[in-house]
């Protein structure tokens, strides 16, 4: 802000302000670190004291035993990074694609598609008719586009897209019309460059929801194979059992398993990508949320 | 209809790129409000959804002679209401705090810090909350044994819980919301700042009677998309922190984990779809009432 003279309003707006973002910042950062305290300190502490604030006992045992089911843990993260690519990737196209359409003047029946597409965001027919329609007609029982479809096309995301692409001049297409270049081609060679901005913070939310998402899988998988980290790490949290049957198949025997320190050190490999991604991708998150925000 | 034909076939290439959306939307979107008639029929998995026999309003009369109705709806609207005070609150509060203050890299870590938990999915706060309030490992429970009180059961108290669910949904949310608010101010001009400084008032004068005012298109576009979604609960903070637990359903149950709960454990999926029938009218409803009210009052605001 420009020069301040410290006066006491200023002063006493700078104490309650500091104590107020200290305090939440702790509230929101505590949690990372409780995690990570769990997941390195040993079985026998936490069973005898619970998860303790400040690391006491140092152990690897957790991370040790978890390398006991390392297969499974490389599947769930492969499955998970292949749905947030496809999902992402088509997703954003076919969006992009119809905000383009919805967003030409000289398209006569704009209106009645984007009213079409608006009202799905005011009513539904609710979770019990669409569940039953993808487990019983589109058969999602454990199919792997059943983690990729519900999610691919978001009225919302076609709306922020359509709202950039008001400000993109037509002038800007209109010599490729005249050397004849199809809707498809401008679309593809001219409109999505000059919409990089938009598509990235699109893209990024997306994948997003793909790389959380835990609840189609609830809803369709019970097949460890096809396992999505956020639920395998649910289904691990769910049983103490999980983590013996995970280390029995490996074939190991252990008489007392670690599992309240692996609960922990299973939290860090999931949230692990997101904090190392976070520091790289934030300003684009924020730049998208303003994008939106300026759109609704 | 000649008209129509002789556009489609003009306009062949942007009739298809719209194609998959459309496609998509009519399959996920509107087949299930075509399905929403479930919710008047005796569901039975072989015959499917259109030929299972009638079963009128039998349904939403179980549903709301039950009292679950009035419970979901209760704890739905009330939730909903304290997010979006408490929420709102304190994202308008740290968006001014964070645009007055002077601490160049303070502000830039507290800012990045509170938007980290937007980033996490609410299977991972369900392990936060595991860590902290577990009955016999949490770090809650191991302070208070420490100072050798008795350890509490948050996890089967309601009022535990009531807490719990209004903390954690700022928690992850109010980084978001500081955002927007944030850029909002960003907007203001500078200018008006300056004249009322000039002018001899404090800051606090400053924010009460230029940035407030700036922010109430902002603050009724958020409450505005806020209130369209008041019978709307956020499944996944439910569901994740608390599980599915009877004992503190009274605290803790919403019409969305009710309906998945009726659609997963009980073989009662006409009423699961009555519920979710229900609360998707409600929606509707609300919708239509409060843009209509906005309408009235400053029709630049309203949604449509």
């Amino acid at each position: 802000m420009s020069r301040r003279k410290k006066t006491l309003d200023v002063i006493s707006f700078n104490i309650i302000g500091y104590v107020m973002l200290t305090l939440f910042s702790v509230v929101c950062i505590l949690p990372f670190w409780m995690i990570i305290v769990g997941s390195i300190t040993s079985e026998r502490y936490i069973t005898a004291h619970g998860y303790s604030l400040i690391p006491v006992e140092f152990s690897t045992e957790s991370f040790r035993y978890i390398m006991n089911d390392a297969k499974g843990i490389l599947r769930a993260y492969g499955v998970t990074t292949l749905v947030t690519v496809v999902g992402t990737f088509f997703g954003v196209f076919i969006n992009a694609m119809a905000a383009y359409v919805l967003h030409r003047k000289d398209f006569k029946f704009r209106n009645f598609f984007s009213f079409y597409f608006f009202f799905t965001t005011l009513f539904s027919g609710g979770l019990v008719p669409w569940y039953i329609l993808c487990v019983k007609y589109l058969h999602f029982k454990d199919k792997l586009y059943a983690l990729i479809l519900p999610g691919l096309v978001s009225v919302w995301n076609m709306l922020i897209i359509k709202g950039f692409l008001g400000s993109i001049p037509d002038a800007v297409t209109e010599s490729a019309y005249i050397d004849g270049a199809n809707d498809f081609r401008i679309f593809i060679q001219i409109i999505l460059p000059l919409s990089t901005p938009v598509i990235a913070t699109i893209s990024l939310f997306t994948a997003l929801n793909y790389w959380n998402d835990w609840y189609n899988s609830m809803l369709f998988i019970n097949n460890e194979k096809l396992y999505m980290l956020q639920f395998y790490l649910y289904k691990l949290i769910g049983s103490a059992q999980g983590l013996l049957i995970a280390a029995d198949k490996a074939g190991v025997v252990i008489d007392r398993p670690p599992i309240q320190s692996t609960k922990m050190a299973m939290t860090l490999i999931v949230i692990g990508p997101i904090i190392f991604l976070y520091p790289f991708v934030q300003k684009y998150f924020v730049k998208g949320i303003t994008i939106g925000a300026v759109k609704g | 209809m000649k008209a129509v034909i002789k556009e489609i076939k003009k306009k062949k290439i942007l009739f298809l790129m719209l194609m998959p959306a459309f496609i998509h939307v009519f399959i996920f979107s509107y087949l299930p409000m075509a399905g929403a008639i479930l919710a008047f029929k005796r569901f039975q998995y072989n015959l499917g959804i259109f030929k299972s026999p009638w079963a009128g309003f039998s349904n939403f009369r179980f549903f709301f002679i039950s009292g679950d109705a009035f419970r979901v709806t209760v704890n739905t609207l009330m939730y909903n209401l304290i997010f979006i005070t408490v929420n709102n609150f304190l994202e308008i509060s740290f968006a001014i705090i964070l645009s007055e203050l002077s601490g160049r890299i303070f502000k830039k870590i507290t800012q990045s810090v509170m938007f980290l938990p937007y980033f996490i999915s609410w299977v991972i706060a369900g392990v936060i909350v595991y860590n902290f309030f577990n009955y016999e490992f949490g770090v809650f429970n191991g302070i208070r044994r420490a100072l050798g009180l008795e350890p509490v059961d948050v996890y089967n108290s309601a009022n535990w819980w009531r807490v719990l669910l209004v903390f954690f949904s700022a928690w992850k949310n109010v980084g978001y919301g500081t955002i927007i608010y944030l850029s909002a101010i960003m907007g203001i001009e500078q200018e008006m700042f300056d004249a009322a400084e000039i002018d001899g008032a404090n800051l606090y004068q400053r924010i009460r009677h230029i940035m407030l005012p700036s922010l109430v298109p902002t603050m009724v576009m958020l409450l505005l998309l806020a209130v369209s979604n008041i019978f709307r609960g956020d499944f996944g903070l439910f569901y994740q922190l608390v599980g599915t637990n009877p004992l503190v359903y009274d605290a803790t149950d919403i019409i969305d984990t009710y309906v998945f709960r009726s659609l997963m454990t009980s073989s009662d999926i006409g009423m699961a779809a009555a519920a979710g029938l229900y609360q998707s009218v409600m929606c509707f409803i609300t919708i239509l009432v409060v843009n209509k009210i906005v309408k009235s009052v400053h029709s630049d605001y309203a949604l449509f």
